[in-house]
């Protein structure tokens, strides 16, 4: 044992917690598989005092390494415990611009928690939570101030995408003293956060508020604007006069199975379910005018957040069967388990191990069921998971009246398409040269989030774009 | 932004058929022949796709018509000179193709003749033979007439009800052309998905190679959703990136019809909604 493990161990004996983990209020499952309400309440003060206090402050704070943007999780805590909310949301906004949102979506389990040495003898600090807390008892309470600006530096970047890689990038740039510009496809900004995370897991309200305060510290939105089409990146640097472009897209290209079928009526892409309820707020028809269909017998294709959300959608848009069609075992869905088990608390049934085969329509081209083949799991894949094997005669139908396929997305070939220079990789996502410069194969054109690793989280997406405004900051300082 | 400049009403009893010239400078410096844009015309509105019907780069204008036949454009119509489109966004889809290919033939059917006025212009401009069929259920709808004769070389119009032109189908002109000997290289045709349906029907015995350009459901117009998708050729397309043009002959248009009948009775609810005077334009 090395001497700072024997330190470890000490530091835990001595400060091992008395407090149990937190439980974090919740709707009561059956009432809010009825309503598109969050789930979860957020720590009132007291759970929220109790929970700081199991932080043990190591010496060597790991947790920081797990955290993506590199909060200082010790010190915000400290400050919590200390009851200095306000000064635990700065501790937080030093590295993290969007902390109700990572708060609330980020995967912890995997990253901040998973290394906090509390959790190897007890389960770990609820460190997610209390950032949560420390976001909305901000939001509650604090009034608007003006970070630091460093004075203007004349030069002007323009932000593809507003998702959580561009705003991130914005916040940054935007207090180096540079002009920014985000320009938004769509009629609304935020990206996955206002089209694909649902109201239940992340209130639009939230978002707003992070939105608002971009703009407060002169960050312009120009929506509508789809580029590749409207404008070129090319244009956009010579016309327009940018000085640098941060591509921040996304990978919003939804995939099919392509299976017999899958064009007929009931069957959706993620996205496209995803967006009618929450961009168009389609569950609110017809005060809505967009609409979305409530199914009796709903299945969803695949294990991931995207599949949790969108079954769980289902279940409040009236669905009596709500189904997930998984074709590994529940240990290796990529969603969390969190989402998981909210799932399954408010009613999903699982069908595991089960791949679909084709999709089966009535004369009217409406869905009548899925067709599918059980599998066992074999010799593990280039994943590390254990690869899916069908079992020979296993076929089976699922009656339904609407299909979602969740299976995972591609990068949106629009603006590479438009961009003669930009150096694509296989699957058509930008090359950039390493992670933290976020330089693609053009002069003054960086790039980040999905675009570039492919459908990942909001956390990696934010991480990224605070890598992409220093790299582009550093840029025009020699230009 | 997106101010409307002038508004022209061409047909007053519903469902009624409008006309905007919109202030969109960006969008009517890029806009190609085939292209569209999304739109909404409230704050809780549905996204739309409308063809780009004419365009001034120096005036920075486009123009947009649509029948009123459902809540969006039954809102959208009660916009007047001097308001604004909520959201536009465009132009959208890839450009029609063009080269010089001969005789063309551009059929446009109803509300169809807009977006086809567009592509007939460019195939002109490339210097093809451009022979129109416009077709309307009577004469008093027919729209378009005038911008279409300044870009054709020829005018064929057929009526419903006999009351302008030919009697009968924009098939039945068609036909006689093709049986008549005349050389087509090329026919594009817009309109109702039917009349495109037995346009393709009736050139695909000829081996005449036809354009149609597909209106289906869409959400975002991006390529992120897959709500517009066809079958063309066996595979999935989406009619926002991969089209709006398609072979029609590859085209699946009784999937692509059965597609667009998905949310009649949603559509209903809002269409009467509307009627008792819920529609708002802002």
């Amino acid at each position: 044992m090395t001497e700072e493990k024997k330190e470890e161990e000490k530091t835990l004996k001595k400060k091992k917690p008395k407090i149990p983990r937190q439980p974090m209020p919740e709707q009561d499952p059956h009432e809010r598989a009825k309503n598109f309400k969050e789930v979860t309440y957020g720590f009132p003060a007291e759970l929220a005092q109790n929970e700081s206090i199991r932080c043990i402050q190591c010496k060597n704070p790991v947790c920081i390494d797990g955290c993506p943007v590199n909060i200082n999780i010790p010190q915000f805590i400290k400050k919590v415990s200390e009851g200095d909310i306000l000064g635990a949301a700065k501790v937080i906004k030093e590295s993290s611009l969007l902390p109700a949102i990572c708060g609330r979506v980020c995967p912890q389990e995997d990253q901040c928690e998973m290394v906090c040495v509390v959790g190897k003898k007890d389960k770990p600090v609820s460190i997610g939570r209390l950032e949560r807390y420390v976001a909305d008892y901000e939001a509650a309470h604090g009034t608007f101030e003006m970070p630091e600006m460093a004075p203007k530096t004349g030069k002007k970047v323009a932000i593809i995408g507003s998702g959580p890689a561009g705003l991130a990038c914005a916040g940054d740039l935007i207090k180096m003293g540079h002009g920014v510009t985000i320009f938004e496809a769509l009629h609304k900004a935020g990206g996955v956060l206002v089209y694909g995370i649902p109201e239940f897991r992340l209130p639009k309200a939230i978002v707003e508020r992070e939105l608002d305060y971009l703009q407060k510290i002169g960050v312009e939105f120009k929506l509508n604007h789809v580029i590749g089409r409207i404008r070129t990146v090319d244009e956009l640097m010579q016309k327009d006069e940018y000085d640098a472009l941060f591509l921040a897209n996304g990978a919003g290209l939804p995939q099919f199975m392509n299976i017999p079928g899958e064009n007929l009526n009931g069957v959706y892409s993620s996205n496209e379910y995803l967006t009618r309820s929450n961009l168009m707020k389609a569950y609110n028809f017809p005060e809505y005018d967009t609409p979305i269909k409530k199914y009796k017998n709903l299945a969803v294709i695949g294990g991931g957040n995207t599949a949790m959300d969108s079954v769980r959608t289902a279940l409040r848009l009236g669905a009596e069967n709500a189904y997930i069609i998984y074709r590994r075992s529940r240990d290796e869905m990529p969603a969390r388990k969190e989402e998981i088990d909210h799932a399954e608390h408010e009613g999903v049934q699982f069908i595991m191990l089960t791949a679909p085969l084709r999709v089966i329509g009535n004369e009217k081209g409406w869905v009548t069921g899925l067709e599918c083949i059980k599998m066992e799991l074999g010799e593990p894949d280039d994943s590390g998971r254990r690869r899916p094997v069908p079992v020979k005669g296993s076929e089976f139908v699922v009656n339904l009246d609407a299909i979602v396929v969740a299976i995972g997305t591609n990068a949106n070939p629009l603006v590479a398409q438009t961009t003669p220079g930009l150096e694509l990789n296989k699957w058509g996502y930008i090359v950039v040269d390493d992670e933290k410069t976020c330089k693609t194969s053009k002069k003054g054109v960086f790039a980040g989030g999905d675009i570039v690793t492919g459908g990942a989280t909001v956390i990696l997406a934010m991480g990224a774009g605070r890598s992409a405004a220093k790299s582009i900051n550093e840029y025009l300082k020699i230009i | 932004m997106n101010k409307i400049l002038e508004k022209k009403v061409w047909w007053t009893d519903a469902p009624a058929i409008k006309e905007f010239v919109v202030e969109a400078p960006w969008i009517a410096e890029k806009h190609k022949a085939g292209q569209f844009v999304i739109l909404r015309a409230s704050e809780n509105g549905e996204r739309i796709p409308l063809t780009i019907s004419d365009k001034n780069i120096e005036k920075g204008t486009i123009n947009i018509l649509f029948q009123e036949v459902g809540k969006t454009t039954m809102t959208l119509g009660k916009l007047n000179k001097g308001d604004s489109i909520f959201d536009l966004a465009g132009p959208l889809g890839k450009p029609t193709h063009i080269e010089n290919f001969g005789t063309v033939v551009c059929i446009g059917g109803g509300i169809g003749v807009a977006p086809v006025h567009p592509i007939a212009q460019a195939l002109k401009a490339a210097g093809n033979n451009v022979i129109s069929i416009l077709g309307a259920r009577t004469k008093e709808i027919l729209i378009y007439e005038d911008l279409m004769r300044k870009c054709s070389n020829e005018v064929r119009v057929t009526t419903d009800d006999g009351s302008y032109g030919r009697h009968g189908f924009v098939t039945d002109e068609l036909k006689s052309m093709i049986e008549s000997g005349m050389k087509i290289d090329l026919v594009v045709t817009i309109g109702p998905p039917i009349m495109m349906k037995m346009v393709c029907k009736v050139t695909e015995p000829y081996k005449i190679h036809t354009f149609a350009s597909l209106n289906t459901i869409m959400v975002d117009g991006t390529g992120m959703c897959g709500a517009c998708r066809v079958t063309v050729g066996g595979k999935t397309k989406f009619v926002c990136v991969d089209g709006p043009e398609f072979d029609g002959h590859q085209v699946n248009f009784d999937e692509m019809m059965s597609r667009l009948r998905q949310y009649v009775d949603e559509e209903k609810i809002s269409r009467e909604l509307c009627q008792q005077g819920t529609c708002r334009t802002a």
